[in-house]
Protein backbone atom coordinates (compact mmCIF):
# COMPACT_ATOMS: atom_id res chain seq x y z
CA UNK A 1 0.00 0.00 0.00
CA UNK A 2 1.40 3.61 -1.20
CA UNK A 3 1.49 5.93 1.75
CA UNK A 4 -1.44 8.29 -0.14
CA UNK A 5 -3.51 4.76 0.20
CA UNK A 6 -2.04 4.25 3.85
CA UNK A 7 -2.88 7.90 4.81
CA UNK A 8 -6.08 7.93 3.79
CA UNK A 9 -7.18 4.35 5.29
CA UNK A 10 -5.75 5.69 8.37
CA UNK A 11 -8.11 8.59 8.49
CA UNK A 12 -11.30 6.42 7.57
CA UNK A 13 -10.45 4.08 10.36
CA UNK A 14 -10.30 7.01 12.76
CA UNK A 15 -13.68 8.86 11.45
CA UNK A 16 -16.14 6.69 13.35
CA UNK A 17 -13.84 6.79 16.54
CA UNK A 18 -13.38 11.10 15.95
CA UNK A 19 -17.05 12.02 15.12
CA UNK A 20 -17.98 9.44 18.61
CA UNK A 21 -15.53 11.66 20.68
CA UNK A 22 -16.89 14.53 19.88
CA UNK A 23 -20.31 13.87 19.63
CA UNK A 24 -19.66 12.96 23.34
CA UNK A 25 -17.55 16.13 24.17
CA UNK A 26 -20.51 18.47 22.45
CA UNK A 27 -24.34 16.79 21.81
CA UNK A 28 -24.20 18.48 18.41
CA UNK A 29 -23.45 16.02 15.39
CA UNK A 30 -23.07 18.82 12.62
CA UNK A 31 -20.82 20.26 14.40
CA UNK A 32 -19.09 16.94 15.39
CA UNK A 33 -18.90 16.07 11.73
CA UNK A 34 -17.92 19.85 10.61
CA UNK A 35 -15.07 19.74 13.21
CA UNK A 36 -14.33 16.16 12.00
CA UNK A 37 -14.09 16.91 8.49
CA UNK A 38 -11.90 20.05 9.19
CA UNK A 39 -9.24 17.51 10.74
CA UNK A 40 -9.34 14.74 8.39
CA UNK A 41 -8.76 17.31 5.90
CA UNK A 42 -5.61 18.91 7.70
CA UNK A 43 -5.02 15.13 8.56
CA UNK A 44 -4.94 14.10 5.24
CA UNK A 45 -2.40 17.16 4.20
CA UNK A 46 -0.06 16.74 6.96
CA UNK A 47 0.52 13.20 7.15
CA UNK A 48 1.69 13.31 3.43
CA UNK A 49 4.09 15.90 4.24
CA UNK A 50 5.20 15.18 7.77
CA UNK A 51 4.67 12.01 8.15
CA UNK A 52 1.92 10.16 10.52
CA UNK A 53 2.31 10.67 13.91
CA UNK A 54 2.71 8.35 16.86
CA UNK A 55 -0.50 8.30 18.21
CA UNK A 56 -2.81 9.33 14.97
CA UNK A 57 -6.17 8.82 17.12
CA UNK A 58 -4.90 11.54 19.75
CA UNK A 59 -3.76 14.02 17.44
CA UNK A 60 -6.79 13.90 14.71
CA UNK A 61 -8.62 14.60 17.91
CA UNK A 62 -7.15 17.57 18.91
CA UNK A 63 -6.96 18.77 15.78
CA UNK A 64 -11.07 18.15 15.44
CA UNK A 65 -11.47 19.68 18.94
CA UNK A 66 -9.67 22.61 18.28
CA UNK A 67 -11.61 23.22 14.95
CA UNK A 68 -14.31 22.81 17.02
CA UNK A 69 -13.89 25.45 19.30
CA UNK A 70 -12.77 28.00 15.85
CA UNK A 71 -16.65 27.08 14.60
CA UNK A 72 -18.58 27.60 17.74
CA UNK A 73 -16.06 30.88 18.45
CA UNK A 74 -17.89 32.02 14.58
CA UNK A 75 -21.31 31.14 15.89
CA UNK A 76 -23.94 33.05 16.68
CA UNK A 77 -24.31 33.78 20.17
CA UNK A 78 -26.38 31.05 22.23
CA UNK A 79 -27.24 30.05 25.44
CA UNK A 80 -25.22 26.47 24.86
CA UNK A 81 -22.00 28.62 23.40
CA UNK A 82 -20.03 29.02 26.81
CA UNK A 83 -20.92 25.80 27.68
CA UNK A 84 -19.88 24.28 24.80
CA UNK A 85 -16.43 25.72 25.14
CA UNK A 86 -15.51 25.10 28.50
CA UNK A 87 -16.21 21.55 27.92
CA UNK A 88 -13.90 21.26 24.84
CA UNK A 89 -11.13 23.58 26.55
CA UNK A 90 -11.02 21.36 29.51
CA UNK A 91 -10.58 18.32 26.35
CA UNK A 92 -7.79 20.31 24.79
CA UNK A 93 -5.85 20.67 28.25
CA UNK A 94 -6.70 16.43 29.12
CA UNK A 95 -5.32 16.35 25.25
CA UNK A 96 -1.93 17.60 26.27
CA UNK A 97 -1.72 16.37 29.41
CA UNK A 98 -2.47 12.88 28.08
CA UNK A 99 -0.44 9.67 28.47
CA UNK A 100 -0.55 5.50 27.16
CA UNK A 101 -2.45 4.61 30.93
CA UNK A 102 -5.01 7.05 30.38
CA UNK A 103 -5.76 6.26 26.69
CA UNK A 104 -6.45 2.93 27.44
CA UNK A 105 -8.38 3.70 30.57
CA UNK A 106 -10.40 5.98 27.71
CA UNK A 107 -10.60 3.10 25.52
CA UNK A 108 -14.13 1.61 27.40
CA UNK A 109 -15.67 5.36 27.54
CA UNK A 110 -14.74 5.21 23.66
CA UNK A 111 -16.86 2.00 23.02
CA UNK A 112 -19.41 3.27 24.80
CA UNK A 113 -19.81 6.59 22.50
CA UNK A 114 -19.46 4.64 19.56
CA UNK A 115 -21.93 2.43 20.43
CA UNK A 116 -23.45 5.38 21.90
CA UNK A 117 -23.37 7.06 18.17
CA UNK A 118 -24.21 4.27 16.33
CA UNK A 119 -28.15 3.56 18.62
CA UNK A 120 -28.58 7.72 17.90
CA UNK A 121 -28.08 7.58 14.30
CA UNK A 122 -30.57 4.24 14.45
CA UNK A 123 -32.58 5.97 16.45
CA UNK A 124 -36.83 4.82 15.96
CA UNK A 125 -37.74 8.75 16.03
CA UNK A 126 -36.09 8.96 12.39
CA UNK A 127 -37.20 7.77 9.53
CA UNK A 128 -35.28 4.69 8.66
CA UNK A 129 -33.82 6.53 5.32
CA UNK A 130 -32.79 8.70 7.82
CA UNK A 131 -31.13 6.50 10.00
CA UNK A 132 -29.59 4.72 7.12
CA UNK A 133 -27.84 7.55 5.71
CA UNK A 134 -27.08 9.17 9.15
CA UNK A 135 -25.33 5.78 10.43
CA UNK A 136 -22.75 5.49 7.02
CA UNK A 137 -22.35 9.32 6.90
CA UNK A 138 -21.47 9.38 10.88
CA UNK A 139 -19.85 6.23 11.38
CA UNK A 140 -19.34 4.84 7.79
CA UNK A 141 -17.69 8.13 6.78
CA UNK A 142 -19.10 8.12 3.64
CA UNK A 143 -19.87 11.13 1.56
CA UNK A 144 -23.37 12.54 1.02
CA UNK A 145 -22.47 11.21 -3.32
CA UNK A 146 -21.54 8.00 -1.72
CA UNK A 147 -25.13 7.89 0.57
CA UNK A 148 -27.10 9.11 -2.71
CA UNK A 149 -25.15 6.33 -4.80
CA UNK A 150 -26.10 3.94 -2.73
CA UNK A 151 -29.70 4.56 -1.58
CA UNK A 152 -30.12 5.61 -5.81
CA UNK A 153 -31.45 8.66 -4.93
CA UNK A 154 -30.42 11.99 -6.30
CA UNK A 155 -27.63 13.87 -4.31
CA UNK A 156 -29.52 16.85 -3.56
CA UNK A 157 -32.65 14.06 -1.98
CA UNK A 158 -29.81 13.01 0.17
CA UNK A 159 -28.12 15.72 1.46
CA UNK A 160 -31.62 17.36 2.44
CA UNK A 161 -32.41 14.28 4.16
CA UNK A 162 -29.42 14.45 6.06
CA UNK A 163 -30.01 18.43 7.09
CA UNK A 164 -33.39 17.08 8.05
CA UNK A 165 -32.48 14.79 10.54
CA UNK A 166 -29.72 16.57 12.10
CA UNK A 167 -32.51 19.28 12.42
CA UNK A 168 -34.59 17.11 14.07
CA UNK A 169 -31.72 15.31 15.95
CA UNK A 170 -31.02 18.95 17.85
CA UNK A 171 -34.67 19.76 17.85
CA UNK A 172 -36.41 16.44 19.44
CA UNK A 173 -32.94 16.05 21.65
CA UNK A 174 -32.71 12.62 20.48
CA UNK A 175 -30.46 10.89 22.71
CA UNK A 176 -26.93 9.36 21.50
CA UNK A 177 -26.53 6.97 24.51
CA UNK A 178 -27.01 3.36 24.50
CA UNK A 179 -30.58 2.60 25.51
CA UNK A 180 -31.91 0.98 28.51
CA UNK A 181 -32.36 -2.45 29.00
CA UNK A 182 -35.82 -2.60 28.29
CA UNK A 183 -35.34 -0.94 25.16
CA UNK A 184 -32.11 -2.63 23.97
CA UNK A 185 -33.10 -5.63 22.23
CA UNK A 186 -36.02 -4.04 20.02
CA UNK A 187 -33.38 -1.27 18.63
CA UNK A 188 -30.76 -3.85 18.04
CA UNK A 189 -33.08 -4.71 14.60
CA UNK A 190 -32.59 -1.17 13.56
CA UNK A 191 -29.14 -1.17 13.65
CA UNK A 192 -28.41 -4.48 11.76
CA UNK A 193 -30.54 -3.60 9.22
CA UNK A 194 -28.19 -0.34 8.95
CA UNK A 195 -24.59 -2.03 9.78
CA UNK A 196 -26.14 -4.95 6.98
CA UNK A 197 -26.69 -1.79 4.32
CA UNK A 198 -23.01 -0.25 5.67
CA UNK A 199 -21.11 -4.13 4.85
CA UNK A 200 -23.09 -4.27 1.39
CA UNK A 201 -21.66 -1.31 0.20
CA UNK A 202 -18.79 -1.97 1.21
CA UNK A 203 -18.32 -5.05 -0.48
CA UNK A 204 -20.14 -4.31 -3.83
CA UNK A 205 -19.52 -0.50 -4.22
CA UNK A 206 -22.19 0.61 -6.74
CA UNK A 207 -20.26 2.60 -8.86
CA UNK A 208 -16.19 3.59 -9.79
CA UNK A 209 -12.96 1.65 -10.17
CA UNK A 210 -12.53 0.39 -6.78
CA UNK A 211 -14.75 -2.90 -6.83
CA UNK A 212 -14.24 -3.28 -2.43
CA UNK A 213 -14.28 -0.68 -0.47
CA UNK A 214 -12.57 -2.56 1.75
CA UNK A 215 -12.72 -0.20 5.15
CA UNK A 216 -16.91 -0.15 5.33
CA UNK A 217 -16.40 -3.77 5.47
CA UNK A 218 -13.76 -4.17 8.30
CA UNK A 219 -15.82 -0.89 9.58
CA UNK A 220 -19.13 -3.10 9.30
CA UNK A 221 -17.16 -6.05 10.77
CA UNK A 222 -15.64 -4.11 13.63
CA UNK A 223 -19.15 -2.70 14.33
CA UNK A 224 -20.93 -6.11 14.42
CA UNK A 225 -18.10 -7.48 16.96
CA UNK A 226 -18.44 -4.76 19.48
CA UNK A 227 -22.48 -5.54 19.20
CA UNK A 228 -22.12 -8.90 19.91
CA UNK A 229 -19.63 -8.40 22.77
CA UNK A 230 -21.90 -5.95 24.42
CA UNK A 231 -24.99 -8.24 23.30
CA UNK A 232 -24.20 -11.36 23.94
CA UNK A 233 -26.90 -13.34 23.93
CA UNK A 234 -29.04 -12.06 20.97
CA UNK A 235 -29.25 -14.64 18.67
CA UNK A 236 -29.18 -12.42 15.48
CA UNK A 237 -25.95 -10.30 16.47
CA UNK A 238 -24.16 -13.42 16.32
CA UNK A 239 -25.62 -14.25 13.33
CA UNK A 240 -24.96 -11.29 11.63
CA UNK A 241 -21.36 -10.91 12.47
CA UNK A 242 -20.64 -14.79 11.08
CA UNK A 243 -23.02 -13.75 7.51
CA UNK A 244 -20.02 -11.01 7.53
CA UNK A 245 -17.42 -12.55 8.40
CA UNK A 246 -18.13 -15.78 5.72
CA UNK A 247 -18.61 -12.95 3.29
CA UNK A 248 -15.56 -11.26 3.85
CA UNK A 249 -13.18 -14.56 3.62
CA UNK A 250 -14.32 -14.53 0.01
CA UNK A 251 -12.68 -10.92 -0.80
CA UNK A 252 -9.55 -11.83 -2.05
CA UNK A 253 -10.84 -14.53 -4.24
CA UNK A 254 -13.59 -11.96 -5.68
CA UNK A 255 -11.48 -10.30 -8.03
CA UNK A 256 -8.28 -11.53 -10.38
CA UNK A 257 -4.93 -10.06 -10.60
CA UNK A 258 -6.73 -7.88 -13.49
CA UNK A 259 -8.82 -6.30 -10.93
CA UNK A 260 -12.52 -8.16 -12.83
CA UNK A 261 -14.64 -9.61 -11.01
CA UNK A 262 -14.98 -13.85 -9.90
CA UNK A 263 -18.16 -15.26 -9.92
CA UNK A 264 -18.67 -17.27 -6.29
CA UNK A 265 -18.35 -21.04 -8.88
CA UNK A 266 -15.00 -19.86 -10.57
CA UNK A 267 -13.73 -18.50 -7.22
CA UNK A 268 -9.68 -20.38 -6.09
CA UNK A 269 -11.26 -21.76 -2.81
CA UNK A 270 -7.64 -22.25 -1.73
CA UNK A 271 -7.95 -18.14 -1.02
CA UNK A 272 -10.36 -17.87 0.71
CA UNK A 273 -9.88 -16.75 4.14
CA UNK A 274 -9.78 -19.70 6.36
CA UNK A 275 -9.19 -18.18 9.69
CA UNK A 276 -12.50 -15.59 8.63
CA UNK A 277 -14.10 -18.85 7.86
CA UNK A 278 -13.72 -20.03 11.47
CA UNK A 279 -14.69 -16.98 13.42
CA UNK A 280 -17.91 -17.23 11.14
CA UNK A 281 -18.57 -20.70 12.19
CA UNK A 282 -18.14 -19.86 15.89
CA UNK A 283 -20.63 -17.25 15.51
CA UNK A 284 -23.13 -19.12 13.65
CA UNK A 285 -22.81 -21.82 16.18
CA UNK A 286 -23.35 -19.44 19.04
CA UNK A 287 -26.00 -17.90 17.25
CA UNK A 288 -28.13 -21.10 16.83
CA UNK A 289 -27.29 -21.95 20.14
CA UNK A 290 -29.17 -19.43 21.35
CA UNK A 291 -32.28 -21.06 19.94
CA UNK A 292 -34.26 -18.09 18.67
CA UNK A 293 -33.80 -18.02 14.40
CA UNK A 294 -33.57 -15.15 12.26
CA UNK A 295 -33.10 -13.88 8.95
CA UNK A 296 -29.35 -12.97 9.53
CA UNK A 297 -28.52 -16.87 10.85
CA UNK A 298 -30.41 -17.99 7.60
CA UNK A 299 -27.93 -16.08 5.72
CA UNK A 300 -24.70 -17.23 7.47
CA UNK A 301 -26.00 -20.68 7.11
CA UNK A 302 -26.37 -20.42 3.56
CA UNK A 303 -23.02 -18.69 3.27
CA UNK A 304 -21.29 -21.34 5.67
CA UNK A 305 -22.83 -24.18 3.19
CA UNK A 306 -20.72 -22.34 0.09
CA UNK A 307 -17.50 -22.73 2.29
CA UNK A 308 -17.89 -26.49 3.14
CA UNK A 309 -18.25 -27.04 -0.25
CA UNK A 310 -15.19 -27.93 -2.28
CA UNK A 311 -16.19 -26.16 -5.22
CA UNK A 312 -19.81 -25.18 -7.02
CA UNK A 313 -20.27 -28.61 -8.32
CA UNK A 314 -20.28 -30.08 -4.70
CA UNK A 315 -22.56 -27.75 -2.78
CA UNK A 316 -25.51 -28.16 -1.80
CA UNK A 317 -28.03 -26.27 -3.78
CA UNK A 318 -30.58 -27.69 -2.65
CA UNK A 319 -30.40 -27.23 1.01
CA UNK A 320 -29.49 -23.33 -0.20
CA UNK A 321 -32.66 -22.96 -2.19
CA UNK A 322 -34.48 -24.23 0.77
CA UNK A 323 -32.82 -21.88 3.06
CA UNK A 324 -33.64 -18.79 0.41
CA UNK A 325 -37.50 -19.74 0.70
CA UNK A 326 -37.10 -20.01 4.52
CA UNK A 327 -35.43 -16.53 3.86
CA UNK A 328 -37.96 -15.51 1.73
CA UNK A 329 -40.54 -15.36 5.16
CA UNK A 330 -38.61 -12.88 6.22
CA UNK A 331 -37.76 -11.14 4.21
CA UNK A 332 -40.31 -11.33 1.06
CA UNK A 333 -38.42 -8.88 -1.49
CA UNK A 334 -37.22 -9.25 -4.79
CA UNK A 335 -33.62 -9.44 -4.56
CA UNK A 336 -34.02 -12.52 -2.05
CA UNK A 337 -35.92 -13.79 -4.63
CA UNK A 338 -33.45 -13.33 -7.34
CA UNK A 339 -30.53 -15.40 -5.07
CA UNK A 340 -33.34 -18.19 -4.72
CA UNK A 341 -33.49 -18.44 -8.44
CA UNK A 342 -29.85 -18.71 -8.69
CA UNK A 343 -29.72 -21.19 -6.09
CA UNK A 344 -32.69 -23.11 -8.03
CA UNK A 345 -31.04 -22.33 -11.43
CA UNK A 346 -27.75 -24.69 -9.64
CA UNK A 347 -30.08 -27.06 -7.93
CA UNK A 348 -32.59 -27.94 -11.00
CA UNK A 349 -30.81 -26.19 -14.01
CA UNK A 350 -31.11 -22.85 -15.73
CA UNK A 351 -34.78 -22.78 -16.88
CA UNK A 352 -36.21 -23.55 -13.30
CA UNK A 353 -34.27 -20.51 -12.52
CA UNK A 354 -35.96 -18.18 -15.37
CA UNK A 355 -38.95 -19.53 -14.69
CA UNK A 356 -38.82 -17.57 -11.16
CA UNK A 357 -37.14 -14.56 -12.27
CA UNK A 358 -39.67 -14.04 -15.42
CA UNK A 359 -42.36 -13.90 -12.90
CA UNK A 360 -43.44 -10.32 -13.85
CA UNK A 361 -44.08 -8.49 -10.78
CA UNK A 362 -39.86 -9.49 -10.18
CA UNK A 363 -38.68 -8.12 -13.51
CA UNK A 364 -40.78 -5.01 -13.10
CA UNK A 365 -39.47 -4.40 -9.62
CA UNK A 366 -35.84 -5.15 -10.57
CA UNK A 367 -35.66 -3.62 -14.04
CA UNK A 368 -32.86 -0.89 -13.02
CA UNK A 369 -31.25 -3.50 -11.22
CA UNK A 370 -28.10 -4.30 -13.01
CA UNK A 371 -27.64 -8.11 -11.31
CA UNK A 372 -30.85 -8.95 -12.60
CA UNK A 373 -30.06 -7.85 -16.17
CA UNK A 374 -26.69 -9.99 -15.41
CA UNK A 375 -28.75 -13.08 -13.80
CA UNK A 376 -30.91 -13.54 -16.36
CA UNK A 377 -28.73 -13.14 -18.88
CA UNK A 378 -26.17 -15.57 -17.56
CA UNK A 379 -29.03 -18.43 -17.26
CA UNK A 380 -30.50 -17.55 -20.47
CA UNK A 381 -26.23 -17.92 -21.69
CA UNK A 382 -26.22 -21.44 -20.15
CA UNK A 383 -29.32 -22.66 -21.56
CA UNK A 384 -27.47 -22.04 -24.44
CA UNK A 385 -29.26 -22.72 -28.48
CA UNK A 386 -32.53 -23.52 -26.20
CA UNK A 387 -32.90 -19.81 -25.06
CA UNK A 388 -35.13 -17.01 -27.59
CA UNK A 389 -32.38 -15.52 -30.12
CA UNK A 390 -30.83 -12.33 -29.26
CA UNK A 391 -32.23 -12.53 -25.71
CA UNK A 392 -28.70 -13.50 -23.96
CA UNK A 393 -27.24 -10.59 -25.67
CA UNK A 394 -29.96 -8.15 -24.85
CA UNK A 395 -29.97 -8.99 -21.13
CA UNK A 396 -26.05 -8.24 -21.32
CA UNK A 397 -26.74 -5.33 -22.90
CA UNK A 398 -29.27 -4.05 -20.23
CA UNK A 399 -26.52 -5.02 -17.75
CA UNK A 400 -24.07 -3.25 -18.65
CA UNK A 401 -25.34 0.09 -19.17
CA UNK A 402 -27.05 -0.51 -15.79
CA UNK A 403 -23.57 -1.18 -13.94
CA UNK A 404 -21.50 1.93 -13.02
CA UNK A 405 -18.30 -0.94 -11.55
CA UNK A 406 -16.14 -0.59 -14.27
CA UNK A 407 -14.03 -4.46 -13.16
CA UNK A 408 -17.79 -5.52 -12.87
CA UNK A 409 -18.39 -3.98 -16.88
CA UNK A 410 -15.28 -5.47 -18.15
CA UNK A 411 -16.46 -8.89 -16.56
CA UNK A 412 -19.91 -8.59 -18.37
CA UNK A 413 -18.45 -7.13 -21.99
CA UNK A 414 -16.40 -10.66 -21.89
CA UNK A 415 -19.66 -12.54 -21.41
CA UNK A 416 -21.10 -10.12 -24.00
CA UNK A 417 -18.49 -11.84 -26.54
CA UNK A 418 -19.22 -15.12 -25.95
CA UNK A 419 -23.00 -14.65 -26.72
CA UNK A 420 -22.69 -12.62 -29.90
CA UNK A 421 -20.05 -13.66 -32.45
CA UNK B 1 -36.30 20.58 27.22
CA UNK B 2 -40.17 20.84 27.28
CA UNK B 3 -42.06 18.50 25.26
CA UNK B 4 -45.89 18.72 24.58
CA UNK B 5 -47.26 15.76 24.61
CA UNK B 6 -50.42 16.04 22.27
CA UNK B 7 -53.16 13.30 22.80
CA UNK B 8 -54.95 12.28 20.03
CA UNK B 9 -58.17 9.77 19.62
CA UNK B 10 -61.85 9.01 18.34
CA UNK B 11 -63.64 11.71 20.42
CA UNK B 12 -67.10 9.89 19.26
CA UNK B 13 -65.85 6.40 19.99
CA UNK B 14 -67.86 6.04 23.58
CA UNK B 15 -65.84 2.86 24.33
CA UNK B 16 -62.88 5.80 24.58
CA UNK B 17 -65.33 8.64 25.36
CA UNK B 18 -67.57 7.15 28.57
CA UNK B 19 -70.38 9.42 29.33
CA UNK B 20 -69.78 11.75 32.05
CA UNK B 21 -70.75 10.07 35.40
CA UNK B 22 -70.85 6.32 34.17
CA UNK B 23 -68.39 3.92 35.84
CA UNK B 24 -66.10 3.60 32.66
CA UNK B 25 -65.56 7.29 32.67
CA UNK B 26 -64.52 6.83 36.08
CA UNK B 27 -61.88 4.14 35.36
CA UNK B 28 -60.95 6.65 32.60
CA UNK B 29 -60.46 9.59 35.28
CA UNK B 30 -58.72 7.40 37.41
CA UNK B 31 -56.29 6.35 34.95
CA UNK B 32 -55.22 9.73 33.99
CA UNK B 33 -55.18 10.73 37.88
CA UNK B 34 -52.57 7.48 38.41
CA UNK B 35 -50.32 9.02 35.46
CA UNK B 36 -50.41 12.63 37.17
CA UNK B 37 -49.65 11.22 40.59
CA UNK B 38 -46.99 9.57 38.71
CA UNK B 39 -45.62 12.03 36.65
CA UNK B 40 -45.95 14.98 39.21
CA UNK B 41 -44.14 12.70 41.56
CA UNK B 42 -41.18 12.61 39.30
CA UNK B 43 -41.14 16.14 38.76
CA UNK B 44 -41.53 16.11 34.71
CA UNK B 45 -44.90 17.68 34.50
CA UNK B 46 -45.19 21.23 33.59
CA UNK B 47 -48.35 21.45 32.70
CA UNK B 48 -51.52 19.83 31.02
CA UNK B 49 -55.55 20.39 29.97
CA UNK B 50 -58.26 18.04 29.13
CA UNK B 51 -59.87 19.73 26.23
CA UNK B 52 -64.17 19.77 25.32
CA UNK B 53 -64.73 18.13 22.43
CA UNK B 54 -64.24 19.62 19.20
CA UNK B 55 -67.99 20.43 19.29
CA UNK B 56 -67.60 23.23 20.79
CA UNK B 57 -64.52 24.07 19.08
CA UNK B 58 -64.93 27.86 16.67
CA UNK B 59 -62.05 28.69 14.40
CA UNK B 60 -61.15 31.92 13.90
CA UNK B 61 -59.53 33.51 10.82
CA UNK B 62 -58.70 37.28 10.11
CA UNK B 63 -59.04 38.10 6.61
CA UNK B 64 -58.71 41.82 4.91
CA UNK B 65 -59.50 42.48 8.36
CA UNK B 66 -62.24 40.82 9.03
CA UNK B 67 -62.65 38.16 11.78
CA UNK B 68 -64.08 35.09 10.28
CA UNK B 69 -65.79 32.54 12.61
CA UNK B 70 -66.50 29.00 11.84
CA UNK B 71 -68.17 26.32 13.89
CA UNK B 72 -66.51 23.52 14.54
CA UNK B 73 -62.38 22.42 14.60
CA UNK B 74 -60.17 23.34 12.17
CA UNK B 75 -59.67 20.31 10.65
CA UNK B 76 -62.30 17.56 9.90
CA UNK B 77 -59.99 14.66 11.43
CA UNK B 78 -60.71 11.04 12.22
CA UNK B 79 -58.92 11.58 15.71
CA UNK B 80 -58.87 14.75 17.27
CA UNK B 81 -57.35 16.58 20.03
CA UNK B 82 -58.55 15.76 23.42
CA UNK B 83 -56.16 17.45 26.25
CA UNK B 84 -52.28 17.75 26.29
CA UNK B 85 -49.28 17.60 28.95
CA UNK B 86 -46.27 19.28 28.99
CA UNK B 87 -43.71 17.59 30.28
CA UNK B 88 -40.14 18.72 30.98
CA UNK B 89 -37.82 15.88 30.23
CA UNK B 90 -33.98 15.51 29.33
CA UNK B 91 -34.01 13.81 26.03
CA UNK B 92 -36.43 12.32 23.45
CA UNK B 93 -36.55 9.39 25.15
CA UNK B 94 -37.45 10.69 28.17
CA UNK B 95 -40.13 12.04 26.81
CA UNK B 96 -41.63 8.99 25.10
CA UNK B 97 -41.14 6.88 27.79
CA UNK B 98 -44.46 9.04 29.84
CA UNK B 99 -46.41 9.48 26.52
CA UNK B 100 -46.22 5.69 26.66
CA UNK B 101 -47.89 5.91 30.05
CA UNK B 102 -50.39 8.62 29.27
CA UNK B 103 -53.49 6.53 29.36
CA UNK B 104 -54.79 8.15 25.97
CA UNK B 105 -51.40 6.39 24.44
CA UNK B 106 -53.69 3.00 24.67
CA UNK B 107 -56.70 4.05 22.60
CA UNK B 108 -55.31 6.42 20.72
CA UNK B 109 -52.03 8.52 19.64
CA UNK B 110 -50.09 10.46 21.81
CA UNK B 111 -47.68 13.23 19.76
CA UNK B 112 -45.07 14.12 21.78
CA UNK B 113 -43.68 17.81 19.98
CA UNK B 114 -40.60 19.50 21.29
CA UNK B 115 -41.44 22.94 22.46
CA UNK B 116 -39.44 25.88 20.84
CA UNK B 117 -37.26 27.14 23.35
CA UNK B 118 -36.42 30.94 22.57
CA UNK B 119 -32.82 32.33 23.68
Amino acid sequence: MNVNRRVEQLVRDEWPRLVATLMGDLGDLSLAEDAAQDAAEVALRRWLDDGIPDRPGAWITTVARRRAVDRIRRERVGREKAAKLARLEARLEGDDAIGEDHHAAGAELLRDDQLGLLFGCCHPALSIEAQMALTLRSIGGLTTQEIAKAFLVPESTMAQRLVRAKRKIAAAAIPFRIPGDSELLGRVGVVHHVLYLIYNEGYAASHGDDLIRHELTTEAIRLSRLLASLLHDDAETHGQLALFLFTESRRQSRTDAGGDLVLLGDQDRSRWDASLIAEGRTALDRAIARNAPGPFQLEAAINALHADAADAEATDWRQISMLYRELRRYRPTPIVTLNQAVAVAMAHGPSAGLTMLERKNLAADLDGYALFHSTRADLLRRLGDAAPVGEAEAAYRRAIELTENEPQRRFLRKRLKEVSP
Amino acid sequence: MKYACLIYSDENDPTIHPDPGSPEMAETMAAYQAFGTEAEGAGVIVGGEALVPTSAATSVQVRDGEVVTTDGPFAETKEQLGGFYLLDCETLDEAVSWAAKIPGSFYGTVEVRPVVEFD
